[in-house]
């Protein structure tokens, strides 16, 4: 459909849940109460690698209004251990610690300051063993092993070609080369190689982690604050072997979630204790429990770059170490991921990838909004403006020369490039102005990102039911966690059924009701649930028709319905008479299924990509030389996503992203000292506030309809984060001389490198 | 423990209550009084979302002892639109898009409300100073920004009965 026939995709129609959040009436799963709610609190290792000898709980059990105290041993549950890549992860620690704040006794009681007092009473006899708490001390020779065994969970097709090193804290390690490595470093003009640091992060979704589980006959209910409500089911149903329809996951709204809410986290434990007290329990979380829970990767990456001396990349080698802490959770494919997309967007002959995923005794890490790009993406792209310097040539040019084109492959056998990178960097190079004059002590810099989007095999179904009074239902499992993915749902059946947008309306996610999805996640709900929900509204839509035809004496192929309506020479009919004149009564309804199967293919990542998620980002910085704090001007994202089904919610998606990115560029980062976690809240952990709101913070959208999504679209949301501390890096570099290698950059360390620099000792990516 | 009797006006309605001393404000109008809507995040005083008006004054709930309000008056989200007819400062977040997940919305809107009831033209540095213990982990803050000015200008430009 052309785009000027639309009539409600591409509107920036209001968000369907708008009204009940600026009224309070929106409700969370930390909203919601049952009769008779116990509550449970957890008490968590002081340690990062302890050998647990005794667990002393009897004083906390007989504390008031405790209802249980239980260790490992106590859950009654048919396997102990989860995780969507190994079952490597204890509902409770069992015999071992393995990071400091990992959940060892849960209290449960009849109010939540009950639970929290008893803990105070529960006594953890361990003895401390030696702790690996960075990826260097893990990966060294006489580090123990933290898991001698992994089990692999067999969840997910993707990671079940998964590769540990054995007898090593490897639990992932992914290798690609092409190419002569030997020859492209010999035929170079010039080689560079760097090493390049990013922090692990706190995710800091406002609504802190909140499960309330129920057990009732032989099943269970569990409302959890997840972005994966099927792969979290499928896991309960392995925790207490019970089958997939007894087992019933239902997500509310949920206030955020940036990839710290994928897939299982205290679903289990919650579960396990509402079994055990037979009565339903609410688990919810702390912002520093939260932090303590799931963390973004700390990533070093050490890379390496041939060119020519007119700037043609000839070769990259990328070797990429994650600290995925004392637990995998979804690490394996970040780190997996992380080095498929550590080359960048460009055509580069010769490739040499080493990705690995390292146990440690940190807090466990997983998926965090990008997935691996932000982290390769700070050392690729400032790698790619060390080039640019010393070979003299503008960093816009050299990029322009080597970004890979529309249809040009990326990795043989995957998809191909299914946008106009060049494009979308040449918009966001003339929005910041890029060749206008500087005032002294500022600079420009701008970054080119792109990852593979949609998730690698990855499926979603959905059902449209139009009701007898024409009003529609949209059964789909994604999840609303702020995105806008249900104003977006209604958005595409409305255009498809030729209804009005009012008449729709999404249902939350349940897993016994809206059937499977696998989640959301990797900006891949518009294109691959909106695919879904496009196809069940189609299948509905012919359905109605034919049924019109039938009514109206007519061909059903001649008809069509405009405006919840189908006309037929001077007749017409309502949707609703249509499906009440079928049934002979006030009643019935149509239904209509629709889902996306995931494509085959031979790229190396063993699937074929859905979409190419591109960003590019543009940077303007003041810095002050004295105190060493730059000063964010001025900020352009650009975004590629082929039709906008919301245009404002994507840029509001984009902008969002973008101002997360400043925080980890500018001032961001957990602190870590020997496996202790000094900055677990929000009063220590700094993340962006209203004052960071930079002056100028804009979005481009791009929009070629070339996306394989509804209408031409592709997923957004991701693409933001990628390249905004590498901008800011190349224009701190603009502005001042000095580089750094090394995230966040803060004021201490720009003013120790301009420092150094005045002193004449070049930081190591200029000697 | 001595539980303390308290009076109480909460978006309007009086409440007489009986509290013990250490319950906070924020337990006291969500599980006492049912209004959801002011939400518990850091529990620190840190990020804002369960922002509420003690006598037209923001406060953190999570930090503002339940018995502190005896005597006072309490404005929540709940208390903010007239039956159907929204507040200003709501029609203009919905407007502008100024909310994703939500999660953060009812206390900026409290700690807006506030903000234009001391500072009716506020500028954007102004807004920003401001709303600074105000963290939206989602929107990037240009959009609530966006909002929080449009919603001054109409509410200085309204007539008096709208300025509510």
């Amino acid at each position: 459909m052309a785009a000027d026939r639309l009539t409600v995709v591409g509107r920036a129609v209001p968000r369907l849940d708008a009204r009940d959040k600026v009224t309070g009436a929106a409700r969370y799963v930390s909203d919601l109460a049952l009769p008779g709610l116990a509550h449970a609190r957890v008490w968590r290792s002081p340690v990062p690698h302890a050998r647990i000898i005794e667990t002393l709980t009897e004083r906390a059990a007989a504390a008031p209004g405790v209802l249980a105290v239980c260790a490992a041993a106590d859950l009654p549950v048919k396997r102990l251990y989860f995780g969507p890549a190994y079952r490597d992860q204890p509902i409770l620690a069992h015999e071992v610690i393995r990071y400091a704040g990992e959940p060892v006794v849960a209290v449960v009681a009849d109010t939540e300051r009950h639970a929290q007092a008893a803990l105070a009473l529960v006594d953890v006899r361990y003895e401390e063993l030696p702790a690996a708490t960075s990826a260097e001390q893990a990966l060294a020779g006489n580090a123990s092993l933290i898991h001698p065994e992994i089990e692999r969970a067999g969840h997910f097709r993707d990671l079940s070609g998964l590769r540990p090193i054995p007898g090593t804290n490897v639990c992932q390690h992914y290798a690609y080369q092409r190419g002569d490595l030997a020859h492209a470093l010999e035929d170079a003009d010039l080689v560079v190689e760097g090493v390049y640091r990013y922090p692990a992060l706190s995710h800091h979704a406002l609504e802190p982690h909140c499960v309330v589980a129920r057990v009732d006959g032989d099943g269970l209910t569990v409302w959890a604050t997840t972005q994966h409500p099927f792969p979290v089911r499928r896991e309960l149903a392995d925790v207490f072997d019970l089958p997939l329809a007894a087992v019933q996951v239902v997500v509310p709204l949920i206030g955020g979630a940036f990839g710290g809410k994928c897939y299982t986290k205290t679903e289990p434990l919650a579960a396990a204790l509402a079994a055990r007290v037979r009565r339903p329990v609410r688990l919810a979380l702390s912002m520093e429990e939260n932090a303590r829970t799931i963390t973004r990767h700390a990533v070093s990456v050490v890379i390496k770059t041939a060119v020519t001396r007119d700037g043609t990349l000839l070769a990259r080698e990328c070797d990429v170490v994650l600290d995925t802490g004392a637990y995998a959770d979804i690490g394996p494919r970040v780190a997996t991921k992380a080095g498929y997309r550590a080359p960048g967007p460009y055509r580069i002959p010769t490739l040499r990838i080493d990705a690995k995923c390292v146990y440690t005794n940190n807090v466990p890490a997983g998926a965090y909004r990008g997935y691996g790009v932000p982290q390769v993406t700070w050392a690729g792209e400032s790698q790619m403006d060390v080039i640019a310097e010393r070979l003299g040539l503008d960093p816009l040019a050299l990029r322009l020369k080597n970004l890979l084109k529309r249809g040009e492959e990326y990795v043989a056998g995957d998809t191909p490039i299914d946008g106009d990178l060049a494009e979308g960097l040449e918009q966001t190079a003339r929005a910041v102005g890029w060749t206008a004059p500087l005032a002294r002590g500022r600079g420009r810099g701008l970054a080119c990102a792109m990852k593979d989007g949609g998730g690698t095999h990855s499926t979603s179904t959905a059902i449209v039911r139009i009701n007898a009074d024409g009003s529609v239902d949209v059964l789909a499992g994604s999840v609303e966690a702020g995105q806008g993915i249900r104003t977006a749902l209604a958005q595409i059946t409305a255009e498809t059924l030729g209804v009005p947008f009012a008449s729709v309306v999404v249902a939350a996610p349940d897993t016994s009701v809206t059937p499977y999805d696998w989640g959301t996640s990797a900006s891949r709900s518009t294109t691959i649930m909106g695919l879904a929900v496009q196809e069940a509204a189609r299948d509905a839509r012919e359905q109605v028709l034919i049924l019109a035809a039938t009514l109206l004496d007519a061909e059903a192929s001649m008809l069509t319905i405009r405006d919840g309506a189908i006309a037929h020479g001077d007749r017409a009919m309502t949707v609703a008479e249509v499906i009440s004149g079928h049934y002979g009564l006030v009643g019935g309804e149509v239904t209509g299924v629709g889902s996306f199967v995931p494509g085959k293919s031979s790229g190396s990542l063993g699937g074929a990509t859905v979409f190419w998620e591109s960003g590019m980002g543009a940077a303007e910085v003041d810095v002050d030389r004295e105190t060493g704090a730059i000063e964010l001007l001025k900020y352009i994202s650009a975004a590629d996503v082929g039709q906008a089904i919301n245009p404002r919610e994507c840029a509001a998606q984009d902008e969002g992203a973008a101002m997360q990115g400043i925080g980890p560029a500018l001032f961001e980062a957990r602190v870590n000292d020997a496996g202790q976690l000094v900055n677990p809240g929000l009063i220590d952990y700094r993340v962006p506030a209203f004052t960071d709101l930079p002056p100028t913070l804009e979005t481009v959208l791009i929009e070629n309809a070339d996306g394989p999504g509804p209408f031409g679209a592709k997923g957004v949301g991701e693409s933001g984060t990628f390249c905004v501390a590498p901008a800011i890096g190349s224009a701190l570099t603009q502005a001042t001389g000095v580089r750094l290698t090394e995230l966040p950059m803060t004021p201490e360390r720009v003013w120790r490198a301009l420092r150094d620099a005045e002193r004449g000792s070049l930081p190591p990516t200029l000697k | 423990m001595k539980e303390i009797a308290m009076t109480v006006i909460v978006n309007g309605d009086k409440h007489d209550l009986t509290v013990p001393p250490h319950e906070t404000l924020i337990e006291c109008l969500r599980d006492r009084l049912g209004l959801l809507g002011v939400k518990k995040s850091c529990d620190v005083q840190v990020c804002g979302t369960c922002t509420v008006l003690l006598d037209d004054r923001p406060v953190s709930a999570c930090t503002v002892l339940a018995f502190e309000a005896r005597g006072r008056s309490v404005r929540t989200i709940e208390g903010l639109a007239r039956g159907d007819d929204l507040h200003p400062v709501q029609e203009a977040f919905v407007e502008h898009g100024a909310l994703q997940c939500g999660f953060c919305t009812p206390g900026m809107i409290m700690a807006t409300v506030a903000l234009i009831n001391e500072n009716p033209r506020p500028t954007a540095d102004e807004v920003k100073h401001y709303m600074r213990g105000n963290i939206c982990r989602c929107t990037g803050y240009k959009r609530i920004l966006e909002a929080i000015l449009d919603a001054s200008r109409r509410m200085s430009g309204a007539s008096a009965g709208n300025g509510r």
